[in-house]
């Protein structure tokens, strides 16, 4: 007893330690100005993963070494991107463990584990993308519904909440974003027919503050976008974090496809906010605007992907702007204080719609039966994070080209909860022996006519092309940027690769043995710089010899 | 060996084959005690330390779902019951009998020697005169620096609870014991131990601070024996030990 007591009193005494302090709201909205850390799902709330650091360089990239290696004792896709605050890394352990470790020795300080429930049937994938944090507490999101907060310091819960059914097919994968006082997450399941919602909740209690359903109900604006009762089962999920402008005060969701997913007829009108960004006001929820870029999709076209905010110029003025590569395979940029269209235009092989019209809607262009649309279900890029240089001025994203696949809607299908509610049938394109799914085996057996992996510079001005990094099988890697004009980013052929960001010029690359389901991140503990990869089931983290 | 035998043949048999109900006396207090640390590692998180938090399974009152007979019992454990939470475990023939025996003297064990009192006073004495809160944190209330009790109602039976509280030397789990490091250049750090390896250490400081040493670099490095908690053995009543035990048991996490 005595020696305890008096212990801890010589020791606060003696110990130089750094001041620790806690992940306040005011850090979360100043995160680029601590690049050592990586305190959100994108880095920070512009979903621009691009990092300050600089230590790490075009010159010396070719002396990165492997610190580390956290090998997940799972063996679903490793989709997280980890969070380093003050040299201790939080990252998830599909579907939902949460380990916190050191992210110098990768050696891990505690595991906190959740047991989905047996009944569940959301997702695809049983993925997690990563967790958020405020204060001394993490925030997980469990692919049976549940929201969970965790102390960051011992990994015990402090409390769980239910966000929806997962036996009626709800679940989640995204990284949580926290916002002020408020969590906010998002539910997926459309391919089971459930209707998609975004909520926030309190930070300290796990209550609820609000809900936008990303299909509205009767009385709601765009409900007349929908027929009959089609609205209750159409689908909308959101698993990717969104973004959040602190100034405009509005945070910013990518919504999935309206189900069922292939039978667009079964389900006539727009389908709002199917395939639509939406902007929320952060404090109570409520729509601000919106922009759709697939009305009543036939194709799967999820949008889903990162809202990415820049303030760059636009007709000579400054303007606060909104990047966003679509599953659909056109790049937008709009205004993001208004929603208003500025430019779209495709940058992979297209078919489904010659061009878009003034305000951005597309002008379609149905295939005939039996012939591909290009892109296929699963898009010319998909959930894998794209970045934007502030410095190069260019916005990157992993494009799948060439990519298309016969759809066929198929007959009608009906509801029947817990049971798949895609509907339709794909065919791969005539001649060809498969397209790409999900995931690859060991062995690339794509024949050379199917789509390939594009690591793309776009000029966002202007939405073309500056440089492409071609790879022979398809990607699904997110791309970090760096203050010293690195890119870094996987891939489906277990390669990890440092690219020039400014000419697309490969400088560095290593062998990781797995595919990239998730985005690189960086930090620096002790005046080291490190660049961590989840490939295959295991956490690579490189720094210079 | 010849109960070694008499086991592997049950396993080897399906459910509901063996008709023999159990008979009072038939279990080696040996048994039983080895059933119950391996049913404090490895049921508790489901079925609790009483046996009951599975609904309409209460283990330490007999009342199962699938299962009547010793021979019912095994077949569950190790087929696991597909379907419902509940995984087929790999235990060993001699770790079987014993958690079958556990399992049949459950309600012996923990009502006949541990008394449990009421969790009410027992909260009080916790916050208060015995000055538990003082280092155990709870239901996110507390400091970090000994071991989180918010769930330790599902992971410790009553038993076990009382030998801790009485005599938390003889009690301290491994990963839960203090270590004290120097480094080279003279800092002390101390704090309790989370992990691990031949070459490094993670553990959490007096300050509440994830910290990880690299061995290499520290000029000594001690893993402090003994528990720092204080043994309660003359500081409580058989009422107020009876009391606190009954509030650790309803500790139960989220």
């Amino acid at each position: 007893m005595t020696r305890r007591a008096v212990l801890p009193l010589a020791l606060a005494a003696a110990i130089p330690y750094a001041i620790h302090a806690q992940v306040s709201s005011a850090r979360l909205q100043r995160a680029s100005e601590e690049p050592q850390n990586w305190l959100t799902y994108s880095g920070n709330y512009s979903g621009q993963r691009y990092s300050p650091l600089r230590l790490v360089n075009p010159s010396n990239v070719k002396n990165l070494e492997m610190k580390w290696v956290f090998q997940a004792r799972s063996l679903q896709s490793f989709s997280a991107t980890p969070l380093v605050v003050d040299g201790i890394m939080y990252v998830t352990q599909a579907p939902n463990d949460l380990v916190a470790l050191d992210a110098v020795t990768g050696r891990v300080f505690w595991i906190y584990s959740h047991r989905p429930s047996p009944g569940r049937l959301c997702c695809r994938g049983q993925v997690n993308r990563g967790v958020a944090i405020l204060g001394d507490t993490l925030f997980m999101a469990t692919v049976d519904a549940y929201l969970i907060a965790i102390d960051a310091k011992n990994g015990q819960p402090v409390w769980k909440t239910k966000v929806a059914e997962a036996s009626a097919a709800y679940g989640m994968t995204l990284a949580p974003l926290v916002i002020k006082d408020k969590v906010v997450v998002g539910v997926a399941g459309a391919e089971f027919g459930i209707r998609g919602f975004i909520a926030a909740y309190d930070a300290r209690t796990g209550n609820q503050a609000w809900r936008f359903y990303t299909i509205p109900g009767p009385g709601e604006p765009g409900h007349e976008t929908w027929r009959g009762d089609a609205w209750r089962h159409g689908g909308g999920s959101v698993w990717t974090t969104g973004t959040y402008d602190p100034d405009l005060n509005l945070t910013y969701w990518g919504i999935g496809n309206p189900g069922p997913d292939f039978n667009a007829a079964q389900r006539p009108g727009d389908n709002l906010y199917s395939d639509s960004v939406v902007a929320l006001d952060a404090d109570t929820g409520r729509l601000r605007w919106h922009f759709q870029f697939t009305p009543n999709d036939p194709y799967d076209y999820d949008s889903t992907q990162v809202p990415v905010l820049a303030d760059a110029m636009w007709n000579g003025a400054q303007a606060r702007l909104m990047y966003f590569g679509n599953r659909n395979g056109f790049f937008y940029v709009l205004d993001r204080a208004t929603g208003r269209f500025l430019l779209g235009r495709p940058y992979a092989k297209v078919n489904w719609a010659s061009g878009l019209d003034e305000r951005g809607r597309p002008i379609l262009t149905p295939q005939p039966a039996g012939t591909p649309t290009y892109p296929g279900p699963l898009g010319s890029t998909n959930w894998y994070s794209p970045s934007y240089s502030p410095r190069t001025g260019l916005f990157y994203l992993s494009v799948w080209e060439n990519y298309g696949q016969v759809f066929d809607p198929g007959d009608p299908i009906e509801f029947r909860e817990g049971q798949n509610f895609t509907g339709g049938r794909l065919l791969p394109p005539p001649g060809a022996p498969a397209m790409p799914g999900m995931q690859r085996g060991p062995v690339n057996t794509w024949h050379e006519g199917a789509a390939h992996g594009i690591v793309m510079a776009l000029d966002p001005q202007t939405g073309t092309k500056k440089w492409a990094y071609t790879m022979h099988d398809v990607t699904t890697s997110g791309i970090l940027t760096t203050a010293s004009d690195l890119l870094f980013v996987g891939g489906r052929e277990g390669y990890f690769h440092a690219l020039d960001a400014r000419t697309g010029a490969l400088l560095w690359k290593v062998n990781v043995g797995g595919e990239t389901a998730a985005g690189p991140m960086t930090y620096q503990v002790n005046g080291t710089q490190y660049v961590s990869v989840a490939a295959g089931h295991s956490l690579f983290t490189f720094a210079l010899r | 060996m010849k109960q070694l035998f008499v086991v592997a043949s049950l396993v080897a048999l399906t459910a509901g084959q063996l008709a023999a109900q159990p008979r009072p006396g038939q279990y080696a207090p040996a048994d039983v005690q080895h059933g119950a640390r391996l049913y404090a590692a490895q049921c508790t998180v489901c079925h609790g330390a009483t046996g009951d938090t599975v609904a309409g399974v209460d283990l330490r009152n007999g009342r199962f779902k699938r299962a009547q007979t010793d021979g019912d019992l095994l077949g569950v454990i190790v087929a696991g019951v597909p379907g419902t939470a509940m995984p087929p475990f790999s235990f060993n023939p001699p770790e079987l009998t014993a958690i079958v025996a556990y399992l049949r003297n459950m309600r012996s064990l923990d009502t006949a020697r541990i008394p449990v009192g009421d969790p009410a006073r027992g909260k009080s004495l916790f916050d208060g005169r015995a000055d538990c809160a003082r280092c155990h944190r709870v239901h996110g209330r507390g400091p970090r620096l000994a071991p989180d009790l918010s769930d330790i109602g599902t992971m410790r039976t009553a038993d076990a609870l009382q030998r801790s509280i009485l005599d938390p030397n003889a009690a301290i789990q491994p990963v839960n014991r203090t270590v004290r490091a120097v480094t080279r250049e003279g800092r002390t750090i101390s704090g309790r131990r989370l992990n691990e390896d031949t070459y490094t250490v993670q553990l959490i400081d007096q300050q509440e601070r994830l910290v990880s040493l690299d061995k290499a670099s520290l000029r000594e490095y001690e893993v402090v024996r003994g528990a720092s908690m204080p043994p309660y053995r003359d500081k409580l009543s058989d009422g107020e030990l009876a009391d606190l035990v009954a509030y650790l048991l309803s500790l139960r996490g989220l």
